[in-house]
């Protein structure tokens, strides 16, 4: 299935200089403590639930295009081939950045899929700065298509619920799966539309922003018409998932290279804890389970511009490798930083939560497992 | 696999249709007899001879050692080894059968040994007709390689060697052996030196191979034993006291992560009936299907069903990284993923044995000696065999000290 494609992943001298500018861009503007001071100043769980991130940050990563980089050139894009999505979302991931990046690729992929008129306008105001976001599961977090909780009335106005809706305070329009007499559409509501009310969930990931939309007799522009919105979605699926294994395999590599640097310091028994075994060994470990979270997304993001009948399965290999690899990153990063691993000033809890919910997005390992054995095994028998 | 027909060089281009038209009329065919599973379990002379000539016809023509230079009895080709290897899998060849002496002992050789030696032992090595085997670990030198006590002592133009090597595979059959030991009790490392050793003309002249018995029962491996074996100092490679360093080349080909390629060749299933083959996870899929476990189809089994697909991406996983290790724009580390290999590569063929033998359920029970058994009973003897792989050439767990400190940065165990 690799045969037809390119050595490199597609992924040339323009992917590089985009993923070297992104992480010296997080390096500088977001480091570690500063992430911190940004998403952690307060540790009261009853807290205010306020937004956390700088909006500031983000106009700049929008003035740098970055926004951008897949849309298509016929609407003002840069056209690039989805693994600089992906080498931007692991930058993204590497530095915990809390901001609708990861949102608005996602949502320019499906936006690609619906080759509308309403689509193609939608993806130049994405080009001018647009942030996005998709509203598609109901209230039991389902994944599949039908599993909307918003439907679509004879007027084209919204009614009903969107749950588990990332970064919907930060974004200025919502791109919502809704169902109609006809089947499935497409719809872009304003953030600020009449009868839309945005409820912010109180969640552990503290990088993140999610909330709960009720939607009553919103009205919206058609992106894809009912009957359309199920195929839309499936074709954007593999780039949905990679762009979210890229964050867990940036954020991994962070919590790799954290631990792997404190275990060289701290000392304990006369020597660094590093060089133990029962430290080295899990480390290697997680070494291993990161790169091969890495090349299945570089290998599924190439699929799909190259190889689109396999992207689906790559892809969910990839989530489903990351998505693994996410919680254990998170769990030997916080045992092996021991007492201090455990408290809430290390920087590793913004990581751990992350890569907690991020594990879940789109379906987790096992979730993506099923898929995968439905695909490549056949159904069980009855 | 992952080097693909629209990414080949002209000469690769023009070489893989060579090998592709030379592979289609020159296929061995079936053994006339059955094969142990790899070349390290051959013990039978019939089954020894059958595969040398396999391996002879392979390189007379040109499929093996082709990146080698043509004085030394290569090929003198540019990076077409591995054009030769995924010719020869696809064509599903048998194995070759001196893959200690292709992996280890020609690089080794190369790199290290004199001229004429090069050129004297080199093509009888590519061809097959002298076996090679490897005189490294000792019963005091396991994972701690460096801790050799088979002492080389300098008599002359000569070398009189005395000590105990253990773990010999194929030294019942080798003409030849790469030897490591010490030539200096005063440092660990640098007291160590490097020879090729004509074992099978020693052998009651200061040489004895005793076979040793595995938990399979199977033959394969050995103990060696030197008493005043006298060689001379031609078959020394590089400096005395370097033979640490030289060792580094052997182990970095052994583990995947050297300079030369190993001309590789396999995928010949065991048993024709079964097509099930140790390097395809997909494979077990048509395993599951026509076999019940525990009274079920083991296919609907949701065990097996998860096990089979994380085998499956892990598998993926393994081809796209070695992918990635070719694309220099996403290496940060270069010895990052080749130093993984031998450990992942060994770890996933144990973990697919073991899946094959637990979707056998019951059957899994039967020996591959009793008729009744499933498959001829490989898939539990596949799996005890594996430990072979993932404790010889440094156990997995040395690999991961050589991982987490060469690349993590993490400190040192030794």
């Amino acid at each position: 299935m690799s045969e037809v494609q390119p050595k490199d992943f597609g992924f040339g001298e323009d992917e590089a200089m985009l993923q070297d500018s992104a992480a010296k861009f997080f390096g500088d503007n977001l480091p570690a403590d500063r992430l911190h001071a940004l998403v952690a100043a307060d540790s009261d769980p009853h807290r205010d639930n306020r937004c956390q991130w700088d909006p500031d940050l983000w106009r700049q990563i929008v003035e740098l295009g970055w926004t951008a980089v897949c849309v298509p050139e016929s609407s003002g894009g840069v056209g690039m081939p989805l693994v600089a999505a992906v080498a931007l979302a692991e930058q993204a991931g590497h530095a915990g950045f809390p901001g609708p990046l990861q949102a608005t690729l996602m949502s320019t992929a499906v936006l690609r899929a619906c080759r509308t008129d309403a689509a193609g306008e939608t993806l130049a105001k994405v080009t001018d700065g647009m942030a996005l976001s998709l509203a598609m599961s109901n209230a039991q977090g389902g994944l599949e298509p039908e599993d909307t909780g918003v439907t679509v009335d004879a007027n084209g106005n919204l009614n009903g619920a969107a749950h588990f809706v990332q970064e919907a305070r930060k974004v200025q329009a919502l791109l919502v799966s809704a169902r109609g007499e006809a089947g499935l559409g497409l719809y872009l509501v304003d953030a600020g539309a009449d009868g839309l009310s945005i409820a912010p969930d109180v969640i552990i990931d503290l990088t993140r922003d999610q909330a709960t939309l009720s939607f009553a007799g919103v009205s919206a522009v058609e992106i894809a018409a009912p009957g359309q919105g199920e195929a839309a979605l499936l074709e954007a699926l593999p780039a949905m998932l990679c762009i979210v294994s890229a964050d867990m395999v940036g954020a991994g590599e962070w919590l790799l290279q954290t631990t792997a640097e404190y275990a060289t310091t701290r000392v304990q028994f006369d020597r660094p804890i590093g060089f133990f075994q029962a430290i080295k060994h899990p480390l290697v470990n997680l070494m291993v389970e990161i790169d091969n979270a890495k090349s299945l997304t570089y290998n599924a993001a190439c699929a799909i511009d190259i190889d689109a009948d396999n992207a689906l399965q790559l892809a969910r290999m990839a989530k489903a490798q990351a998505s693994d690899m996410a919680v254990f990153s998170g769990s030997r990063a916080v045992q092996f930083h021991g007492g201090i691993g455990f408290t809430w000033e290390c920087f590793v809890q913004m990581f751990f939560k992350r890569q907690m919910h991020s594990q879940m997005l789109l379906g987790d390992g096992p979730y993506q497992r099923r898929k995968l054995a439905e695909m490549m095994i056949g159904p069980v028998a009855a | 696999m992952a080097d693909t027909p629209v990414n080949d060089s002209p000469e690769q281009a023009e070489f893989r249709a060579y090998c592709r038209e030379w592979l289609a009329d020159n296929h061995p065919g079936r053994p006339p007899l059955r094969l142990p599973q790899g070349a390290l379990e051959v013990s039978d002379p019939e089954a020894l001879e059958w595969l040398q000539g396999w391996q002879k016809s392979a390189y007379d023509a040109g499929l093996i050692g082709c990146d080698y230079p043509v004085d030394v009895g290569g090929g003198g080709r540019t990076n077409c080894q591995t054009i030769a290897n995924q010719e020869m899998f696809a064509a599903k060849t048998p194995y070759l059968v001196n893959t200690i002496g292709l992996g280890m002992g020609a690089p080794t050789v190369f790199f290290h040994a004199r001229e004429e030696v090069k050129q004297q032992l080199l093509p009888n090595l590519f061809s097959g007709e002298e076996i090679w085997c490897q005189g490294f670990s000792e019963p005091g030198a396991g994972s701690d390689l460096a801790n050799q006590q088979t002492f080389a002592r300098r008599d002359g133009d000569n070398w009189v060697i005395n000590g105990h090597k253990v773990w010999t595979t194929l030294a019942h059959f080798a003409e030849w052996m790469i030897l490591l030991c010490r030539t200096s009790k005063e440092d660990k490392y640098n007291g160590l030196s490097y020879f090729v050793v004509p074992i099978k003309g020693a052998l009651g002249n200061g040489a004895t191979v005793r076979p040793l018995i595995k938990m399979t029962g199977e033959t394969g491996f050995n103990e060696v034993l030197f008493d005043d074996l006298v060689i001379p100092d031609l078959y020394r490679l590089d400096e005395v006291g370097a033979g640490w360093k030289v060792a580094m080349t052997t182990l970095a080909h052994e583990r995947n992560a050297g300079q030369m390629l190993t001309p590789a060749s396999g995928g010949m299933p065991i048993d024709d009936e079964s097509g099930v083959s140790t390097g395809d996870p997909a494979s077990l899929i048509a395993l599951a299907k026509r076999q019940t476990r525990h009274g079920l189809s083991a296919a609907d089994d949701p065990f097996i069903r998860d096990e089979i697909i994380k085998l499956c991406i892990r598998s993926e996983a393994f081809r796209q990284n070695r992918r990635r290790a070719r694309a220099p724009l996403l290496v940060d580390h270069a010895q990052r993923i080749p130093l993984q290999t031998k450990m992942i590569v060994t770890e996933l063929q144990q973990d697919m044995a073991k899946l094959a033998y637990q979707i056998e359920g019951l059957g899994s029970s039967l020996a591959t000696t009793d008729p009744k058994a499933p498959d001829a009973g490989q898939w539990p003897q596949a799996y005890m065999n594996t430990f072979g792989i993932t404790i010889a050439g440094g156990t997995n767990e040395v690999q991961r000290n050589i991982l987490g400190e060469r690349v993590l940065g993490l400190p040192k165990t030794k």
